[in-house]
């Protein structure tokens, strides 16, 4: 049995919003992915719904299976004793996360005193302990926040997550906003923690480079949904995603005579998720989109040893991908074979068996920018709505239990008319296939 | 590039010290800094934060009045008074980290980028010039952009909004504070790439403060690392960045995610400017002193005891650092 095993999940913020749209993931006990995207991805999304912490009015899809018990599923106070226990979150920004006006050790003491029934004597040891793990001097405890620097504030959350001995740690930009060289000690400290301790390591961030750095696995998000997913070194250097290519080409390699004076970015901004274009999402922004692309959004398909990608173009390569053929699972754990299905069942297009992504569809139609067609194809952008995440931190005891939403639809692979549907197509209204 | 030409920016031995509170000793954010900013270069100044990077900038701009040393511009010293002050920022331009910070919410887009040609007085057509300072940025047709606000742009364009407010007065030169820092990794390649137009189309110099090497390596000519207010090494980027000298530029460039061998991780935090050590300042941190390598080279005793002389601030490679000049680095 997996450590976690996330199946299905879909998160709709109140006011329709899709931030996550059908995602599965694998982890076992002592590995390592990481998770990454833009800004509005849904990545940030994803890892407040494993440990159920968004906002109320929240639906969420899917199955979030915690050592083989489902997160969502589970009653109010068996939720509050996995959360720090069962799995713990260190939040971006901890400047933010901490409470400026208490003492560093009384805020690691918090999850002890309280999870762990500890006395405050036990507690206070503990606080110790755990400081020195994360390489700050026990006499710490009695800093304020503001005394420390932006590395010992990491160290901080780092230690308050490791408090009740988790199985599972989320780290959401952990080290983003930190100086190359305290990046690269909390990057180490991360490491090491996971190595020794056992435990599964979740790591969300933007910048590839740094998970293909730490992680084992790595899935890249775009628009709410896993678009390639594969071992972390093949995912850097070799991405098939026209997306996954694009953010990693955007990092620089210092030393490669190709990027000086040659930044790379990809043009256009990541879609609003309230306004998702028809089809694949990247479309808009894809540079060997086809004219199919825009029809029916592709699921991840495979893609070679190991490796799941959702591309037209991709899937088509691969005759592996042809048919119906649910791999086994395999070791840090993949996606749903249920995408494997679902991949051969779309039909690919019949002239997309070229091996180069060359742009032939150029010949085939002189229709103009397919943004234009993005533009109307897409749903009347609704608000957007903020849905601003909570600070987990200061409300773990005020965040009220969230309705389970959608659990019959838990088995459905959302289509894509369900995504970008309008705001009368709720998910628990549609038909479920258990 | 040019490396004939007279700088048009030039720092000579700059020095910026903040008076201790409460007894506390002074902190001398800026120690003694020499850098030329020639016209249409590019020069990126990279180090950690604390190390003084931005109150140098901010010193350039003339935002902070040295305590000790000489900033010239186009030949002529800076001065501090509000006239000439505002005459020299017609001709500098500020492009601040965070877009979301540094515009006015409540202003449109192009009361944002004609806030500088009102506080100018320019005479001509305003509309004009914003609209084709909102183009040169890559905002087309800019027309579609003049009554947005921040709210309704998307991050990268936020960034392209205050270059185009920068850009409106024809700056001959731009100080980029961390221009990208805030953007994600695929906006931040054509913002870089906005800024190396720009150079190739206007001739604008840049001096562009950051910590990210690889931002260097995408778009400066030259860079300059800043260890705790001096500057340690600079030259052209391809020799700072490819054959490192400094042991700070060198464990800087080795904890890079990309980078082969093994890490140099320095232990501690970044330094504090008002406790400078004595010696060379990075002697405490210094891995190459730390593994003995600074003893075999018979260098020990300068680099804690003698403080490597200021650097000159001209285009050729140069480093701060007795092991490195003693033909090891």
């Amino acid at each position: 049995m997996s450590l976690l095993d996330v199946r299905g999940l879909t998160v709709t913020y109140a006011g329709g919003t899709a931030a996550v749209r059908g995602v599965d993931l694998r982890l076992e006990a002592g590995r390592k992915l990481g998770i990454a995207g833009e800004s509005g991805c849904g990545k940030s999304t994803l890892a407040l719904a494993l440990l159920r912490l968004l906002p109320a009015g929240t639906r969420v899809g899917g199955e979030v299976l915690l050592d083989g018990e489902d997160v969502l599923a589970m009653k109010w106070g068996r939720l509050r004793a996995v959360r720090w226990a069962g799995a713990s979150i260190v939040f971006q920004g901890a400047m933010h996360s901490l409470n400026p006006v208490r003492r560093v050790g009384d805020q690691i003491a918090e999850p002890v005193l309280l999870h762990r029934r500890a006395t405050p004597a036990g507690a206070r040891k503990r606080t110790g302990e755990l400081l020195e793990q994360v390489g700050l001097p026990a006499a710490r405890a009695a800093a304020y926040p503001h005394e420390l620097s932006g590395g010992q504030r990491q160290r901080v959350m780092i230690a308050m997550a490791l408090a009740c001995d988790p199985r599972l740690i989320i780290a959401d930009e952990p080290t983003t906003a930190l100086d190359v060289m305290v990046q690269a000690q909390i990057l180490r400290l991360i490491e090491r923690l996971v190595a020794d301790q056992d435990v599964g390591l979740i790591m969300i961030s933007h910048d590839l480079a740094v998970l293909a750095g730490t992680c084992d696995r790595l899935a890249v998000m775009y628009a709410g949904r896993v678009v390639e997913e594969g071992p972390a070194g093949d995912v850097y250097e070799a991405a098939r995603h026209p997306y996954a290519r694009a953010l990693s080409a955007a990092l620089p390699r210092i030393g490669d005579p190709a990027s000086r004076f040659a930044p790379r970015g990809l043009p256009g901004d990541p879609p609003d998720p309230a306004a998702l274009p028809s089809g694949c999402t990247f479309r808009p922004r894809c540079p060997v989109a086809l004219d199919s692309c825009a029809e029916e959004e592709p699921l991840l398909g495979d893609a070679g040893a190991d490796r799941r990608v959702a591309c037209v173009r991709v899937t088509a390569e691969n005759p592996t991908a042809g048919g119906p053929a649910p791999r086994p699972d395999t070791a840090a754990g993949g996606a749903d074979p249920r995408h494997g299905t679902a991949a051969g069942g779309t039909d690919p297009p019949p002239n997309t068996a070229t091996e180069e992504p060359n742009p032939h569809q150029a010949t085939t139609t002189d229709d103009s920018d397919p943004r234009h067609g993005a533009a109307t194809a897409a749903p009347d952008p609704r608000r957007s709505t903020t849905a601003g995440e909570p600070n987990p931190h200061r409300t773990p005891t005020t965040d009220e239990p969230s309705p389970r939403h959608g659990t019959a639809a838990g088995g459905t692979a959302p289509r894509r008319g369900t995504a970008a549907g309008g705001p009368g197509a709720p998910e628990e209204t549609r038909p479920s296939t258990p | 590039m040019t490396t004939s030409t007279s700088p048009l920016l030039s720092a000579r031995g700059v020095r910026i010290v903040f008076p201790g509170r409460h007894g506390a000793p002074d902190a001398r954010a800026v120690d003694g800094v020499h850098l030329d900013i020639r016209p249409g270069e590019i020069v990126a100044l990279v180090g950690e934060s604390g190390c003084g990077k931005t109150t140098l900038a901010r010193a350039l701009l003339g935002l902070v009045e040295p305590t000790a040393g000489r900033i010239t511009f186009d030949g002529r010293p800076l001065e501090y008074s509000g006239r000439s002050l505002k005459a020299y920022r017609k001709r500098v331009q500020l492009v601040l980290q965070d877009p979301s910070g540094s515009l006015n919410p409540r202003h449109t887009v192009y009361d944002a980028v004609a806030e500088g040609l009102r506080i100018h007085g320019h005479g001509g057509d305003e509309r004009a010039v914003v609209a084709d300072a909102l183009s040169r940025a890559g905002l087309r047709p800019p027309e579609r952009f003049f009554l947005r606000r921040p709210h309704e742009l998307s991050g990268g364009q936020r960034q392209r909004v205050v270059i185009a407010g920068a850009l409106v007065l024809e700056p001959e030169l731009l100080v980029a504070d961390e221009p990208v820092a805030s953007l994600d990794a695929s906006v931040r390649g054509e913002i870089l790439a906005l800024l190396l137009r720009l150079r190739a189309e206007l001739g604008l110099s840049a001096l562009v403060v950051t910590h990210d090497l690889g931002l260097a390596w995408n778009i400066a000519d030259r860079v300059a690392v800043m260890y705790l207010g001096r500057i340690v090494e600079t030259g052209p980027v391809e020799q700072v960045l490819t054959a490192p000298r400094h042991p700070y530029t060198r464990a800087l460039l080795s904890v890079l995610p990309e980078a082969p061998g093994e890490p140099v991780v320095l232990t501690g935090e970044p330094p504090d400017p008002s406790r400078v050590p004595s010696g060379c300042r990075f002697h405490a941190r210094c891995q190459v002193l730390a593994g003995g390598g600074a003893d075999r080279a018979g260098v020990a005793e300068a680099c804690r005891g003698r403080d490597p002389e200021i650097l000159d601030g001209g285009g050729a490679t140069q480093v701060a650092c007795h092991w490195a000049h003693a033909g090891k680095g």
